[in-house]
């Protein structure tokens, strides 16, 4: 039994939305099964084995190669199994997931996460625009599990995030943690414009002083936290790029917001 | 049976089903978390008078903490799940969170758990903050030193309460010794505690008294000036006798510090005045163990 590889040898003139090709959504159907389910192509639906070749037969595992860039929505919903992108994915990646994991190895397009409930998404390269974010009409972001970015992710990152952790290696674009409600974000590079407009509740932590906070953030002053121990040793078994954070690194300074909205979410900037 | 001069009585100590959990106090040294499982496990010798037994199981090293400080593990033992929930709460919430620098954390895993921080986030009138790190909720407390991080529950199991020996010897100092002994054998393995007062009872008790609104009172027939007196299940050679309570996490775990115990008087032995080693029962009509001395040393 090996893994399920689905081959874009060619990329189609509109987007391929990849809405029910997930391990769970698989599991115990034939390769040739598989073939027969149908996608949504632009207007059309398209039975998969016109789109991708295959081979191998396992499910659990599905490899996406090729073209991959105009695949949208890939493991959506995902609730069991691994699905590995060997190269960029493309819109709403992991949207609504629920466990498993995804393994972008190139970058990722916007929406990534969105929904997010469960399991791992790891993005080798970069993150678009909304990583974790809300939809349109969403009330909330992602709403657990864990996002790890090796490069940097774009705008409005984490927007009205409701629990997880989104972990990004590069920088952060502008309105990292806008809305936020709860869970926590760290970012080893740098951070663009106004982190935390608009946040209730959450973290984002900050291994770079941000250039400037939105003026309704407060400054709580220096402070040690005895959780960071505890969370720092947590990350170094998820990602190789957080396992070189010193989990005795607990003193940080503080700063409080957005007060504009009556929030208690925090901006935590290593000393 | 005779081991070193010592006569071990063909007899069993008989004990009860009870539930425990197991509180991780972590602190800036050693000392600090000392003084908060040192008041957190204080009065508590014995279910009927104090709701609870607890005691400190061990001293931690940092690298066996969650959060890499020095700590120590508490036991506490209630005799229902609601019952030990409810006042390991009250003596966290009195005794931890009012220590400085301590966190806590759970020290046992499993699916019936009872509520810690679940509770106690509410001292934070608003302001406390939740964590999820990996599969376990946090809860970061703002108090007047920083904060105050203890995790939302702890785990319980079914537990064995009242393992116990009697020690019966030629002199009250010689009694003491030998369960001074004993004690500090015990207190070298885990999963158990000894709740009484340096994990020693001089009041040993029996079930009744001739006052209606008394529940226990003195064990007579182990107290030596009321010889003669009742019928005593002392000989003229024994001068006091004192006697050790066990609480452990399994039968096992009682039956081995019961073991520990036996084995470092019996070491000291009838030359040091030591006479026999007993143990109390209700005839094997209350408890769920029995634990025959006589078998645990074979």
């Amino acid at each position: 039994m090996t893994a399920l590889v689905l081959d874009l040898r060619e990329q189609p003139a509109a987007r391929i939305d990849m809405f029910g090709v997930t391990p769970d959504r698989l599991n115990g159907l034939t390769a040739r099964a598989v073939a027969a389910i149908e996608v949504t192509v632009g207007k059309a639906r398209l039975p998969l084995g016109e789109l991708f070749a295959f081979s191998g037969d396992d499910p659990s595992t599905i490899v996406l190669r090729g073209a991959t860039a105009c695949l949208d929505g890939v493991g959506a919903e995902m609730r069991a199994g691994r699905i590995v992108v060997e190269g960029d994915a493309g819109d709403y990646v992991a949207q609504d997931m629920r466990a498993g994991e995804i393994d972008v190895r190139g970058s990722a397009g916007a929406y990534a996460a969105t929904g997010l409930r469960g399991g791992v998404l790891r993005m080798a390269g970069n993150a678009g625009d909304y990583l974790g974010a809300a939809r349109a009409g969403d009330r909330y972001g992602m709403r657990g599990g864990t996002v790890v970015v090796r490069g940097d992710a774009g705008a409005r990152c984490g927007e009205r995030q409701r629990r997880g952790q989104i972990l990004i290696a590069g920088n952060a674009g502008d309105y990292l943690g806008a809305s936020m409600i709860a869970g926590t974000i760290v970012v080893l590079g740098h951070t663009g414009s106004r982190p935390g407009f608009g946040m209730r509740r959450g973290t984002l932590l900050l291994a770079q002083p941000p250039a400037s906070l939105p003026a309704s953030f407060n400054q709580s002053g220096r402070h040690h936290l005895s959780f960071l121990s505890l969370y720092l040793r947590s990350l170094a078994r998820i990602d190789d790029a957080f396992a070189a954070l010193d989990p005795a690194r607990t003193t940080v300074r503080r700063f409080v917001g957005d007060i504009g909205c009556g929030g208690k979410g925090e901006v935590l900037v290593w000393l | 049976m005779l081991i070193s001069g010592v006569e071990i009585e063909d007899t069993f100590a008989e004990a009860f089903g009870m539930v425990a959990t197991r509180v991780l106090i972590t602190a800036v040294s050693p000392t600090w978390a000392r003084h908060a499982a040192e008041t957190m496990t204080g009065f508590a010798t014995s279910v009927i008078g104090c709701g609870i037994e607890a005691g400190i199981e061990r001293t931690l090293a940092p690298e066996e903490t969650p959060d890499a400080r020095p700590g120590v593990s508490a036991l506490l033992f209630g005799m229902s799940q609601k019952d030990l929930a409810k006042r390991v709460e009250t003596r966290v919430g009195q005794c931890v969170l009012t220590c400085p620098t301590t966190a806590v954390f759970s020290g046992m895993d499993g699916e019936a758990r009872i509520p810690l921080g679940k509770n106690l986030r509410y001292f934070g009138d608003g302001f406390q903050i939740s964590k999820r790190i990996g599969d376990k909720r946090y809860w970061r407390v703002p108090v007047m030193d920083g904060e105050f991080l203890c995790e939302e529950t702890v785990g319980c199991v079914k537990a064995v309460g009242g393992g116990n020996l009697l020690v019966l010897a030629a002199s009250q100092t010689q009694a003491l010794a030998a369960c001074e002994a004993a004690i500090e054998a015990m207190r070298r393995l885990s999963n158990v505690i000894m709740p009484f007062p340096g994990g020693i009872v001089r009041s040993g008790s029996k079930v009744g008294s001739k006052y209606k609104a008394v529940v226990a009172s003195t064990n007579d027939a182990y107290c030596p000036t009321l010889r003669g007196l009742t019928p005593s299940r002392l000989t003229p050679d024994i001068e006091a006798v004192l006697e050790i309570v066990i609480d452990g996490l399994t039968a096992d775990d009682v039956r081995n510090a019961m073991r520990a115990g036996m084995h470092a008087i019996c070491r000291l032995g009838a030359a040091e005045g030591i006479r026999r080693i007993s143990a109390g029962n209700y005839g094997g009509k209350l408890g769920q163990f029995q634990f025959p001395l006589r078998e645990i040393m074979a």
